[in-house]
């Protein structure tokens, strides 16, 4: 809780700051703009959080996204029907995390080499089977693009809140609950911390990592075709590339752990908007573009540096909060010592 | 020996620790030459006192005298460059590198920048003679088994004349034949000078090595002994507070049927030898024989931790094949590790999250979601019944004292009321205190009907809880006492291969 009231102010600092510069920042347009990015990073960032609370990394994010949004467009103008297209891309996604996750807990490799090697193998794959032509819808599937495109109308809220955000947001809750509220995700966090307990504990850590690697993937999997509706000019080379930065970065930002055993979805969530929000502000207020990751990266590093020193202050204060209470025994303290005394010689 | 000058003395030493006083005014003199024993139980303030000396820990008030003059040991450095080297109870080394490497590490002898490995060579054989360890200086120090390693530490704290070394707990892992070996060269140490401060929970080896013996308790001086005052229940009353004579009886309750059968049991381990043997309902059976016998890791294939080679393991007349820890819990089987901290526990869970760790899928509602009332009642209940010291349910598990952490292990298997508990060193690094009343709880549990099996170096464990006691030898089992038959001679005899 403590962690994302940390974040959470450092996020309204960012918005306060930049819209006092450039009131447009809060134009209706750019805050629905910048919650539909946040929402599409916000699905890749949550599945990035079941890995690192494993203890584990995923860098093949970015290539599965790119994967599925090379796929999609692809199958479908191979004349698959939406629903068969979707399922597919879901499928090879799931797939994708069941091989990460079997290769990690059967094989014993580490967590960063296979999806590394993942990285690489996707991305070779969505190349080759599109011959690096750049994939889009072509204005065949404008239904289907809603879904990422669109906004849903809320009362009082003008033109509404985007299809995706809404979608993000149930998402989150379901992560949330899975995570918090049922018995697999005390044991992710468990064996998070502690593998060899949790397995002494009776829980079965190698199915549970596995399922954390396909949630990864799967979700990366459904930020990859939100990305691709929205995109809709996908260029099989660069598209996606770079975003299991951007996860896993939000991820930290939102208090997961790379050590595992930490983390919340609501903070990841607030990390994904955060990041955004950051990108949006740097445009807003006309710092040259080139700076982006420079400053992305010096915002990061000072949020995971004043989350260190303020957890250490409260350390500090609890501690003297209970130094100051023996005091009492200290009157009783001559005594003990004259009898220690007798004893010595 | 008051005669002597004093080597070193600490005065009036007081350490404070976030809602814990750890030491309050604590003194205790050290001559050349001879043995200190410090002991008390755990949280005494030993392990706090001793990291004083070695400059790890600074001290909120008193002060620290050597040769009758004030030092500040402002760090692990300044400590050993004034001669006082801890060894401590996990031993400090660079497990990679070579046994030369190690004992000068961060002190390599140089020329011309480069490290002097002959130099290394040479002086690293005569260190390695002193301390009785036959090995070229070449090996790597992984190869060594955890008794030569520790010579490797003494030897390392001879490299830079230590004056007072400081040995926390050597012999917790150490078997019978290596722990002899640290005796003579304790003893030898002595001889030429050397001042040692030893710290240990075993009553038998203070016996045996100290000259003095000062006793800590609550983070205070409880008194001290000399040679000749030092006997086994004179200790134990100083480091209770009060007489033990409320000792856990083992009553003798009828037996049920047999629970496990173990038939032909082959471990990965000792794959040459098939074990058999059989528990029953309200029996403990202990297990007795040197480190290294092969006790834990036949646990561990009755956990399901390690598959077995071959052979069946039977609960209640049906042959269960466990090929993972669930399937054992699923069969009734519940294990209390050796290693507590790595395999009992998630230290920095709270103690409710680790006391339902392992009943969290039994009382799951709608097949996964967590029933969080149940949950807490089932903790405080527990915490309460087991008598755990923390102050919530909520702490985390790692600022509990060792004998409290147990309890929380053993509080997780209780909650699945398992039919055949196993312990693996119940009471090592718990304190005289919580050792009673985990006694007490195995006795209440055999008294309804569990099947316990303890392993337990602690050779007075073994002959006091045991109704029955299975005897290790490097891979099988060399004999079976009975409760009648159960004496130290017969176990050791057994033990170390001799009958």
């Amino acid at each position: 809780m403590k962690k994302i009231l940390g974040i959470s102010s450092l996020l309204v600092a960012v918005v306060v700051l930049t819209s006092l510069h450039s009131p447009s920042f809060l134009s209706a347009y750019n805050i629905q703009n910048t919650a539909r990015w946040t929402s599409l990073f916000g699905m890749i960032s949550i599945g990035a959080a079941f890995v690192i609370i494993t203890g584990g990394i995923d860098l093949s994010i970015g290539s599965v996204v790119g994967l599925v949004g090379c796929l999609l467009p692809w199958l479908l103008e191979k004349s698959w029907s939406v629903p068969a297209a979707l399922g597919a891309v879901i499928a090879i996604s799931a797939l994708i995390g069941l091989s990460h996750g079997m290769l990690i807990t059967k094989m014993k490799l580490q967590p960063f080499v296979v999806t590394l090697c993942g990285m690489l193998i996707y991305r070779g794959f969505a190349r080759w089977i599109t011959n690096d032509e750049t994939q889009g819808f072509a204005g065949h599937f404008p239904t289907l693009q809603q879904l990422a495109k669109g906004n849903m109308p809320v009362p009082g809220l003008g033109s509404g809140v985007p299809t995706p955000f809404v979608i993000m947001c149930g998402l989150a809750v379901i992560a949330s609950i899975f995570l918090n509220n049922t018995v697999y995700g005390r044991y992710l966090l468990a064996l998070g911390r502690n593998e060899e307990a949790a397995r002494y504990s009776g829980i079965n850590t190698d199915r549970m990592t596995i399922l954390a690697y396909v949630i990864c993937a799967v979700m990366s999997g459904i930020g990859g075709i939100f990305f691709a509706l929205y995109l809709d000019s996908i260029q099989p080379s660069a598209h996606g590339n770079f975003y299991e930065v951007y996860a896993i970065a939000a991820a930290v930002l939102g208090g997961c752990s790379l050590r595992g055993g930490e983390g919340s979805i609501a903070g990841v969530v607030i990390g994904a908007a955060l990041m955004r929000v950051l990108y949006n502000a740097i445009n807003v207020v006309g710092i040259p573009t080139q700076l982006e990751f420079a400053i992305i990266g010096v915002v990061i590093l000072g949020g995971v540096i004043s989350d260190e020193l303020i957890r250490r202050m409260a350390a500090r204060r609890k501690t003297e909060k209970k130094i100051s209470e023996p005091a009492v025994l200290q009157a009783a303290r001559p005594m003990e010592a004259a009898s220690s005394e007798k004893h010595l010689v | 020996m008051a005669s002597k000058p004093v080597l070193l003395e600490v005065r009036n030493v007081s350490k404070r620790f976030p809602g814990v006083k750890a030491l309050s005014r604590v003194s205790l003199s050290l001559y050349p030459g001879e043995v200190l024993a410090v002991m008390g139980e755990n949280g005494a303030g030993k392990s706090t006192l001793m990291k004083i000396l070695a400059g790890v820990q600074q001290p909120d008030e008193g002060e620290i005298l050597l040769d009758g003059k004030p030092v500040e040991l402002a760090s692990c450095r300044a400590a050993t460059e004034l001669g006082v080297v801890l060894i401590h109870q996990e031993l400090n080394l660079a497990d990679n590198l070579d046994v030369g490497a190690n004992i000068f590490l961060g002190r390599e002898p140089r020329t011309f920048g480069f490290i002097d490995k002959a130099k290394i060579r040479a002086e690293s054989s005569e260190l390695l003679k002193r301390v009785e360890l036959d090995v070229p200086p070449q090996t790597i120090v992984n190869t060594l088994a955890i008794g030569h390693q520790q010579m490797v530490e003494i030897a390392k704290a001879l490299s830079v004349n230590a004056r007072v070394l400081i040995m926390d707990e050597p012999t917790s892992s150490l078997s019978a034949h290596e722990t002899e070996a640290l005796f003579r060269v304790v003893k030898d140490l002595r001889a030429k000078g050397v001042s040692i401060v030893y710290i240990s929970h075993r009553l038998g080896e203070v016996k045996e090595l100290a000259d003095r013996v000062v006793v800590l308790r609550d983070g205070q001086n409880a008194g001290e002994l000399q040679r000749e005052q030092i006997d086994h229940d004179t200790m134990v009353r100083m480091m209770v507070g009060r007489d033990l004579s409320q000792l856990v009886t083992r009553s003798s309750h009828p037996l049920g049927d047999v629970v496990l059968e173990a038939r032909k049991l082959v471990t990965p381990t000792w794959p040459q030898y098939a074990l058999n043997f059989s528990l029953r309902a309200g029996e403990i059976v202990g297990m007795a024989g040197l480190v290294g016998a092969g006790r834990t890791e036949l646990l561990r294939v009755l956990f399901g931790v390690e598959r077995p080679r071959s052979g069946g393991i039977f609960i209640g007349g049906k042959s269960c094949e466990m090929s993972n820890p669930l399937d054992a819990i699923h069969a009734g089987i519940a294990l209390v590790p050796e290693d507590r901290k790595q395999q009992g526990l998630i230290l920095e869970m709270a103690v409710r999250e680790n006391l339902g760790l392992a009943s969290l899928w039994k009382n799951r509602i709608a097949s996964m979601f967590l029933n969080k009332a149940v949950e807490k009642k089932d903790a405080l209940n527990a915490i309460d019944k087991l008598r755990v010291k923390t102050p919530t349910a909520e702490q985390a598990v790692q600022f509990l004292s060792g004998g409290n952490q147990q309890k929380v292990v053993l509080g997780k298997w209780l909650a699945l009321n398992p039919k055949v508990l196993l312990l693996d060193e119940p009471t090592r690094g718990v304190d005289v205190g919580a050792k009673q009343e985990i006694y007490q709880l195995m006795e209440q549990l055999a008294a309804d009907g569990m099947a316990i099996l303890f392993v337990s170096s602690d050779m007075e464990e073994v002959l006091r809880m045991s109704d029955r006691a299975l005897v290790m030898h490097e891979g099988f089992i060399s004999g079976e006492l009975k409760r009648n038959e159960l004496n130290e001679e017969a176990v050791m005899k057994l033990a170390t291969g001799a009958a």
